[in-house]
């Protein structure tokens, strides 16, 4: 997917200017909230029409106001998840899901409404109606919705925000299987750092009604141990997990990982602070945290007056963070090794 | 008590005629009048809004009056029909007419109401997935006002079974013609001895009235269980 987009909206305390052309079909867009990110949803998905500017989506306009095109939401074929699903209280699961579905030309129908429902799981769920659903499932039936009209590029504004964090996580995977499955680009918008990590490639930034830059997930991820108190975030999808007297081992990559956390499901995805990291010189003979690693630092990078350390432990990722001091007293540098320590209570599940 | 007599029954009958195909007639537009306020935004609004609201607090003969200068013989709107040999004052299709006037405010009023209560992301959302514009107004739209839109067309029912002043001028108080039950009730306190007609007139209006509202109270008891399913 190609988006073109060059827009300008004055909003009565708000002025949104945005100027920008992504290539690539998992783009996030990142801010906080005011920055301006659902201005952007609304006026490509021609629910607001701009002050000026062009949109282009794969070298089609969409809007251009020097030649006063404006395409009309339905002949954008770019579809919306809303924060809060909005649903068709009238309609049960089924027809909701059939929706877009039923107002889109046969010959465009490219996704299999059985298949689909098998992937996000709502089979059991078609006849019900839609005020007796679940948070997650409301979500679920959304984001069905909006695929089953085939669109050219699906817009998901921040449609994990209303959950709690259980549910969300529970979410991503089926996002994740969805867009690979049935090869639909998305511009993916939320506050959350983890969410654009998970899901997105490429991250425009927004801040105050302009782009502040563009960048990638990790970078983002990386930017925010300076600045923020938890700390650089490791995600770990850890694997297969088994009883360990009264801890539980999972398998990441080729190493095994002590956690206190139980573990039901195959794959789960976990949490770390690059705070909860330690580092050692030497081998430290006994320790009270259950996991040690001996690996190599792959890079070094700082931001403010911390020192990110990322760490090869036989082929998966890690980042420790330090202040410069101890840089200088471990003698850490870019092929050296190092031991890195981790409490096996450190580790907070996601999914 | 019940002696009714031919012309009372007549009287009965031609006011709920009157009272049905005005409403029948006045549903779209109202639905549509309803819709242009709650979700467009042009410059006239406001004075749409007055407009349509107006026979609302305007007396009903000053309507039957404007009605009969817009539609009589020499009125410009009279003269085009008579020309197409349409005669429509002193007929019942004007105590239509001002039934459909005057109830028209009460009929947008309510179904705005319903309106106003829908999320606009939900037709937000029924457009991004492909609905033009009236799709959206009768898939989403509609459905969701649909207990305001009946709640409207009994109020409209009912206030057109009652209607009187606008009704006497434009259609007369022709017997077997024009004269609906108000305007009969109307005839029989001004013979002399008519009283206890009077009232029996102004019993079956009481019953229908109940009967009215009555239906309604069940229908939108029926909508409710419908969409909380």
């Amino acid at each position: 997917m190609i988006l073109e987009v060059s827009l300008e909206k004055r909003f009565p305390n708000f002025h949104y200017v945005a100027d920008f052309a992504v290539l690539g079909d998992r783009i996030g867009v990142f801010g906080k909230s005011g920055s301006g990110k659902s201005t952007l949803v609304q006026m490509l998905a021609g629910l607001v029409a701009p002050d000026k500017g062009t949109i282009r989506l794969d070298g089609e306009v969409l809007f251009d106001s020097e030649k006063r095109i404006c395409l009309a939401p339905e002949q954008r074929r770019i579809a919306v998840v809303f924060q809060h699903a909005h649903l068709f209280p009238h309609l049960n699961v089924q027809r909701n899901l059939f929706y877009g579905y039923r107002r889109t030309p046969p010959a465009e129908r490219r996704i299999d409404p059985e298949g689909l429902c098998r992937v996000l799981d709502i089979q059991p769920l078609l006849k019900r109606g839609v005020n007796t659903l679940s948070g997650g499932e409301r979500q679920r039936v959304a984001l069905g919705r909006a695929l089953l009209s085939c669109p050219r590029l699906i817009l998901l504004d921040e449609p994990l925000t209303g959950l709690d964090d259980g549910l969300k996580y529970q979410i991503i995977p089926y996002l994740q299987k969805v867009f690979s499955e049935f090869n639909i680009p998305f511009l993916f918008v939320s506050h959350s750092l983890n969410e654009m990590r998970l899901l997105a490639e490429e991250v425009l930034v927004f801040e105050k009604g302009r782009l502040k830059g563009r960048t990638s997930a990790e970078e983002l991820a990386r930017q925010r141990l300076g600045t923020s108190q938890v700390g650089y975030i490791n995600l770990l999808k850890l694997l297969r997990p088994q009883p360990d007297g009264d801890l539980w081992a999972y398998a990441w990559g080729d190493n095994r990982l002590i956690l206190t956390e139980p573990g039901q499901k195959d794959e789960n995805l976990f949490e770390i602070s690059s705070k909860d990291i330690t580092l050692f010189k030497r081998h430290p003979e006994a320790s009270s945290a259950r996991n040690l690693f001996h690996c190599r630092v792959s890079s070094i990078f700082e931001v403010g007056n911390r020192i990110g350390v990322e760490l090869d432990c036989n082929g998966q990722k890690l980042v420790s963070q330090v202040v410069g001091e101890a840089v200088q007293d471990l003698g850490i540098r870019t092929g050296g090794e190092i031991y890195a320590i981790i409490k096996a209570s450190a580790f907070r599940r996601l999914y | 008590m019940f002696d009714l007599n031919p012309s009372d029954l007549q009287a009965i009958w031609l006011s709920a005629k009157v009272a049905t195909v005005a409403t029948l007639l006045s549903l779209p537009f109202g639905v549509v009048a309803a819709y242009l306020l709650v979700f467009t935004r042009w410059r006239a609004k406001a004075l749409f809004d007055g407009i349509i609201n107006l026979p609302l607090v305007l007396p009903p003969v000053v309507v039957g009056y404007l009605l009969l200068l817009l539609l009589g013989e020499r009125g410009w709107l009279g003269g085009l029909l008579s020309q197409l040999g349409v005669r429509v004052i002193f007929t019942w299709k004007a105590a239509v007419i001002a039934s459909m006037v005057v109830g028209f405010p009460l009929l947008v009023r309510s179904i705005r109401i319903g309106m106003e209560g829908i999320d606009e992301r939900l037709i937000q959302a029924s457009r991004t997935l492909g609905a033009r514009r009236l799709d959206s107004l009768l898939s989403v739209v509609l459905p969701l006002s649909s207990r305001s839109i009946l709640a409207g067309a009994t109020l409209m029912f009912a206030r057109s079974l009652g209607e009187f002043g606008a009704t006497i001028i434009i259609a007369g108080n022709i017997p077997g013609i024009t004269q609906t039950i108000p305007l009969a009730i109307y005839d029989y306190t001004n013979t002399p001895g008519g009283d206890r007609m009077a009232l029996s007139l102004c019993v079956v209006s009481i019953i229908v009235s109940l009967i009215v509202l009555l239906f309604n109270e069940y229908l939108a008891g029926r909508f409710k269980r419908e969409t909380q399913r």
